[in-house]
């Protein structure tokens, strides 16, 4: 588009009044919205002290746990679909068969790299048996890169750590079992 | 000619063809569902899920006749005026009521199970299922058993398709699997104490249009929608089988026959299928070594393209085995190389294992005892070359160890390339006809007693790894593509003796394949773009230009 076209529409910036060439009356409207924030409620929270408020931490996207079935071995059934979904390609999984009489196939290393992933939570969408889901841990800090790749044990160790406050996803919020 | 319409649409059919339903339909572009009917088997039209609609249309008065009930499309032959109805709501219907059937009893343990994305009873749930599902789901492992050494059995999620069954009786012609119990209890099964254990077992994992055979080899290892998908040639013996090689990330994680009517037909022998370990073995050669007085150091390819030239002429007369595995360009540069290095370089077809007697099958399968997959290909190059002893043969290995023990013989290039980790192919009697040479180059995948010999080491490339054309024993050429990467520091064959004669550029093989081509009677045929069966390069030979 070329700026003659006859499709563009040009505005003129509207001539100042007398209330703007004053310049008072701006400055006084701009210093009313700063004292207003001086004095209304703060939503700065001096982090990490104090935890900001999240929301349904249900449906917060923190970290990844991998959750466990009643008898304690790793939920997931090692079907790729959450490597599939994830748009960072931050899962690795390794299958192989289980161990167990009643399970087929099981994931024999599973790990996901935490600087890689962007928290869609298409994983957690993808997954078949709710394996997979995301906390609302939101503190993810480590010392190194690898530190932060989280493996099978490390994201067990999560669902240990969050599964009292965060039940695993019930049919309400869309699980499916 | 004889017309079918189908759908409608009228196509016509070769007199002589006898072509069911399904495959009428097929040249109209109209896919009819099938899972018991297999081209290479026997019609059971058990599966019901190629119910259609057919009748006749009358030659003289144009009417259309219908059969009052649906038929199974690969049961019913077509002929002149034979008329397929595919899309009207009776033949959706019957589809939809065999999909819910063959599902009742379906585990839909699609996470788990390893044909999930090439699944034809997922696929035609989705095209031709319905959306609502009236029994219970009730997902569940389904029980496993074990049918033999290489497959592996998932009994609930068959559908009794019995295409195995039928494998098993009419091409291996070993008749190891059955159908025990009957109606709703049916299940695939072995007789007991005869488990599947027959050189073409493997197929029946591909025949199956689920996911009940498994192949314990491929069992876990990937899901199938990561695979890439490289049309390759077997190179484990001369019969060179036309095949898939599936691969991701430079990995090979198995082989699937790929149909080609003048060579395997749909099969590949379990030889070929579990023979693509090696290029994954960690003790393959990944380094241009020359030899020092401490063994070998490592080279630049660069300087082996420059140095080696030196040395080899420095060193005088040469000797140069021209591998069966190479392929008819590699065959080609190799031979231009030796003889502007040499030109009184002697060329031979370098060593061609054997292991027994041709192996025929009931079905017409064929496993060749000659364990490579380019004699005739190599031979007819060497041909070219002049490289013909008086009786009109061409010279071979045996040949070539005599030559090497020759006073005047001082230089001698064996390319290699043979799949044996243990570098078992060459025994330490047969390398020692190597000692004495002022240069010997040995290209290869593993170390043998031969390349413990060599002054220059070269690594050599796998089959999946290197692009060209092979000639199988039937004098059948095809070409095909590279399939992987080969391991870092490994250049194919070709690479080198492109960059040995010179050219600039990237190493192109089907230009090589077109240069063979103009200038030989022999290789006329391989002019142009080859069809993905490949060509006969004896019947080209007679047809005129």
């Amino acid at each position: 588009m070329k700026p003659n076209d006859p499709g563009i529409t040009w505005l003129e910036e509207k001539p100042l009044g007398l209330a703007e060439r004053l310049y008072l009356p701006l400055f006084v409207q701009g210093l009313t919205t700063t004292s207003r924030h001086l004095v209304s409620k703060k939503n700065t929270v001096n982090f990490p002290e104090e935890r900001p408020a999240i929301g349904n931490p249900l449906i917060y996207r923190g970290v990844h746990r991998l959750n466990r079935d009643e008898e304690g071995r790793v939920k997931c059934v090692a079907c790729f679909l959450c490597a599939t979904a994830c748009p960072a390609h931050c899962i690795d999984i390794v299958a192989t068969e289980s161990p167990w009489e009643d399970r087929e196939k099981y994931p024999e290393s599973f790990q996901i790299d935490e600087l890689r992933c962007i928290f869609c939570g298409m994983c957690e969408e993808a997954c078949p048996v709710d394996a997979i889901e995301l906390t609302s841990l939101l503190d993810l800090t480590g010392k190194s890169r690898e530190e932060m790749i989280f493996d099978k044990e490390k994201l067990l160790s999560v669902y240990d750590m969050t599964k009292d406050a965060e039940p695993m996803k019930s049919a309400e919020l869309g699980g499916t079992l | 000619m004889p017309t079918v319409i189908v759908d409608g649409q009228e196509i016509e059919i070769g007199a002589d063809e006898r072509l069911n339903c399904i495959e009428a339909a097929r040249r109209a572009g109209v896919e009819i569902p099938h899972y018991c009917w297999h081209p290479g088997l026997s019609v059971v039209a058990s599966c019901r899920m190629c119910l259609i609609q057919a009748g006749s249309r009358n030659a003289e008065t144009g009417e259309v006749s219908m059969i009052p009930k649906l038929v199974p499309g690969c049961q019913t032959p077509v002929k002149d005026g034979t008329v397929i109805v595919t899309d009207s709501d009776l033949v959706r219907d019957s589809r939809a009521r065999v999909e819910e059937a063959l599902l009742i009893d379906h585990p839909i343990d699609c996470p788990i199970c390893d044909k999930a994305g090439e699944c034809l009873l997922q696929d035609y749930h989705f095209e031709h299922g319905q959306s609502e599902r009236r029994a219970d789901i009730h997902a569940f492992t389904s029980r496993r058993r074990d049918v033999g050494p290489t497959v592996t059995l998932f009994v609930d999620r068959c559908i009794m398709c019995t295409r195995c069954v039928r494998f098993t009786r009419e091409v291996s012609g070993t008749a190891e699997l059955m159908v025990s119990a009957r109606g709703a209890k049916e299940e695939i099964d072995t007789f007991p104490g005869f488990p599947l254990e027959n050189k073409l077992a493997g197929n029946v994992v591909d025949l199956c249009p689920v996911g009940a055979l498994g192949d314990k080899d491929f069992l876990y290892q990937q899901r199938v929608w990561f695979l890439k998908k490289s049309a390759n040639v077997c190179g484990g013996c001369s019969a060179g089988c036309s095949i898939v090689t599936e691969h991701n990330q430079d990995t090979v994680y198995r082989l699937k026959p790929r149909e080609n009517p003048h060579v395997n037909k749909w099969w590949i022998c379990d030889e070929g299928r579990y023979g693509w370990h090696h290029l994954h073995d960690p003790s393959r050669l990944v380094e241009a070594g020359r030899r020092e007085a401490d063994g070998f150091t490592a080279i630049e390819w660069a300087d082996v393209v420059t140095q080696l030239r030196d040395d080899l002429k420095a060193a005088g007369r040469l000797a140069v085995a021209v591998s069966p595995q190479l392929t008819v360009e590699e065959a080609w540069m190799l031979c231009a190389v030796a003889r502007s290095i040499d030109p009184e370089a002697f060329l031979a077809v370098g060593h061609v294992p054997t292991i027994g007697d041709d192996e025929s099958f009931p079905g017409g399968f064929t496993i060749r005892g000659e364990k490579v997959p380019n004699r005739i290909g190599v031979e007819t190059v060497l041909g070219l070359f002049g490289a013909v002893a008086e009786d009109g043969t061409v010279p071979g290995w045996n040949e070539l160890l005599e030559q090497a023990q020759k006073d005047d013989v001082k230089a001698a290039w064996v390319t290699a390339g043979y799949p044996t980790p243990d570098g078992s192919w060459c025994d330490e009697q047969t390398a020692a006809a190597f000692d004495g040479l002022d240069c010997l180059v040995v290209q290869d995948l593993f170390d043998s007693p031969l390349s413990a010999r060599a002054h220059w080491r070269l690594p050599a490339a796998g089959f999946a790894e290197r692009a060209g054309t092979w000639v199988n024993c039937g004098h059948h050429a095809q070409s095909f593509e590279q399939a992987i990467r080969p391991p870092a520091g490994v250049w194919p064959e070709g690479r080198l003796f492109w960059n040995m004669l010179g050219r600039q550029g990237l190493y192109d093989p089907s230009g090589v394949r077109q240069q063979i081509a103009e200038n030989s009677a022999a290789f006329a045929a391989l002019a142009g773009d080859l069809p993905a069966t490949g060509v006969d390069l004896r019947l080209q030979q007679l047809a005129p230009n």
